[in-house]
């Protein structure tokens, strides 16, 4: 596989090999990384798979029938208990067996290009894999306790890459597919775009994301392909403040919504129309502890008494594929999506939003007390 | 010390700061992750153990932006979670009040995890434990399997798919995984400990739901925690 450059143009090894690359150039190339073409080995997130379901049900539609790949989920395989891990109920040994066991089901399947849903996930599978390197003697403990538990063997992941590492890679192959655009449609002004990277993508280990920690290009790549305009204000790399123990338990949610709302005042500045984020649990809070907010506070985020509407990048994708809204799961965001349907010119069917799969509809949710939504 | 993520994450600290200074965690609460590497390093076992016994070890929320920032690559909370799981095995967890909260995770996530194979399995999780959660989700956990249709979810199907049926032989591997790994002996020194110091407060401790313990440690807030509080 050859590396890709930050616009997604192929550097050929034999010319990086006679010419001398230097300065900028140099230090961008550090922060690429190898992300399969085909043939993927899927695993689903704790978080999205309950809270933006058809946000994976997008992610695996569009790889296969717009973008033409293979991808594989078995019916078997599980969470890898990330978030026990990082909420430090589950032992290191532990996680890491489970993990040997999500690799044992993509060897077995014929698999070897394993992309995880979570970004939680990508980072403890990275995180795993880095332990191994630097002590074998742990990898081979694991292989043993995989053994004796099920009897199962597995190899290593010959490419390792979160589901956002994916659809960056074919960002331009969506772009020239696209039935919508970032872009305002009243002003044609591309549409301002707050990206957020989930902190475990590439925090622990900056050389497996695009872009690495400081400059991570992941989402702005799409955003900068799908014609709009990445958003930079000052807690642009600040955590939404998900913290694990910390959102779980009651007693602590404080910490959670504090650092939320620090992003939310840092970005309100530049009047974005829209944040998208690769972590499943980033999207989550950062809609929900806008209406949290604005239930406790009485302060909102967007125009008008609105949020600003949050998005996973496999949604975006999915509008600007031309997706149906109500088919990619926008009608389970708390703050309303529609502000950023109308910019965008995405026709939509306010009578279905809350419909079951046969149309017929289904009550609607009460409405919040100050914060506006349809 | 023996701990891998110990000998990954505490490489010589040079006392810097710049773990504090980027912690989400010491912003919000009364706490300072150069002084735990500090402690740690001094290899003053009392000291340690007051570690372990304190609420201080688990304020981080383990998001890691210690590493990205630390000169020496160190990583504060890798040395936090070895901490974590010492303070588990020793039983001091209970000795603090964001300690003992263990239980509650144990109760949710950690069977969660063994019951349906996902950490999260919120059918029937409603609004009154996640208020935050807000209309939206009372309206989707009144239309659950409806709404998870209409989303392309799988939900309690065999095959492939979201919150799909996990096969009876997949939750067995995992439960046999977790015994010979120490996930089982994690939980059930949770759950001992737990009793313990529920008898000792005088709550209400049981082990078929969510009794007075489970929602003292869910919702038990001294108010001692943030900056500025007393």
């Amino acid at each position: 596989m050859s590396h890709l450059t930050a616009h997604g143009n192929q550097i050929n090894p034999a010319q990086t090999g006679t010419q001398k690359v230097s300065g900028k150039q140099a230090v961008w190339q550090e922060y690429q990384k190898e992300i399969a073409n085909d043939r993927y080995f899927y695993v689903r997130s704790c978080v999205r798979q309950n809270f933006f379901p058809a946000a994976e049900w997008t992610f695996l539609k569009i790889l296969r029938d717009d973008l033409g790949k293979t991808v594989y989920e078995h019916p078997c395989h599980t969470t890898c208990t990330g978030i026990g891990y990082h909420s430090d109920i589950i032992p290191l040994d532990t996680l890491m067996t489970v993990v040997a066991r999500q690799f044992a089901l993509m060897t077995e399947a014929g698999y070897e290009n394993f992309v995880p849903s979570c970004v939680t996930s990508f980072g403890v599978y990275t995180e795993v894999l880095e332990t191994w390197r630097h002590f074998p003697d742990v990898e081979e403990k694991v292989r043993r306790y995989l053994k004796n538990a099920t009897g199962r063997e597995f190899e290593k992941p010959g490419n390792l890459a979160h589901a956002s590492d994916v659809f960056y890679r074919f960002r331009e192959s969506i772009a020239s597919q696209a039935k919508y655009r970032l872009v305002n449609q009243h002003t044609g002004k591309p549409l301002k775009v707050v990206d957020h990277i989930g902190c475990h993508y590439a925090k622990m280990f900056p050389q497996k994301g695009i872009g690495g920690a400081e400059y991570p290009y992941v989402l702005a790549g799409m955003i900068d392909a799908w014609g709009g305009e990445a958003v930079d204000y000052p807690e642009r790399r600040h955590c939404c403040g998900f913290g694990f123990r910390q959102y779980f338990v009651r007693a602590n949610r404080g910490y959670s919504i504090g650092c939320s709302k620090k992003k939310f005042n840092s970005m309100q500045p530049y009047e974005p129309d829209m944040i998208i984020t690769n972590c499943p649990g980033c999207s989550l809070f950062l809609d929900r502890w806008q209406y949290a907010i604005s239930e406790i506070e009485g302060i909102t985020y967007g125009k008008d008494g609105f949020g600003i509407p949050v998005f996973t990048f496999e949604e975006v994708a999915g509008l600007v594929l031309g997706y149906d809204p109500w088919d990619i799961g926008l009608q389970v965001h708390q703050a309303a999506i529609e502000p950023l349907l109308d910019k965008m010119g995405v026709p939509y069917d306010p009578d279905k939003k809350y419909s079951d799969i046969q149309g017929r509809p289904l009550g609607r949710p009460n409405k919040p007390k100050v914060l506006k939504v349809f | 010390m023996q701990d891998v993520r110990i000998r990954e994450g505490l490489k010589a600290c040079i006392n810097c700061g710049t773990c504090t200074a980027i912690c989400p965690a010491a912003e919000f609460y009364d706490y300072d992750p150069r002084v735990i590497v500090s402690t740690v390093q001094t290899k003053d076992d009392d000291a340690i153990k007051g570690l372990l016994k304190s609420d201080t070890i688990w304020y981080c929320g383990e998001c890691m932006s210690c590493k990205t920032r630390c000169p020496r690559g160190n990583a504060p909370g890798l040395v936090v979670i070895a901490l974590r799981s010492l303070a588990q095995e020793t039983g001091y967890f209970v000795q603090s009040e964001k300690g003992r909260q263990q239980l509650a995770i144990k109760r949710t996530i950690g069977e969660w995890i063994l019951n349906h194979g996902y950490c999260l399995y919120l059918e029937n999780i409603g609004t009154d434990l996640h208020p935050e959660l807000g209309p939206i989700w009372d309206w989707q956990q009144r239309n659950w399997v409806a709404v998870m249709e209409r989303l392309g979810a799988q939900y309690q199907v065999e095959g492939q798919g979201c919150l799909r049926k996990i096969p009876d032989d997949t939750l067995q591997e995992l439960r046999k995984i977790f015994e010979i790994t120490g996930g089982w002996s994690r939980f059930e020194a949770v759950e001992e400990h737990s009793r313990h110091i529920a008898l000792e407060m005088g709550i209400e401790y049981g082990t078929s739901g969510r009794e007075a313990y489970f929602h003292h440690v869910y919702s038990a807030n001294s108010g001692n925690h943030a900056k500025g509080e007393e």
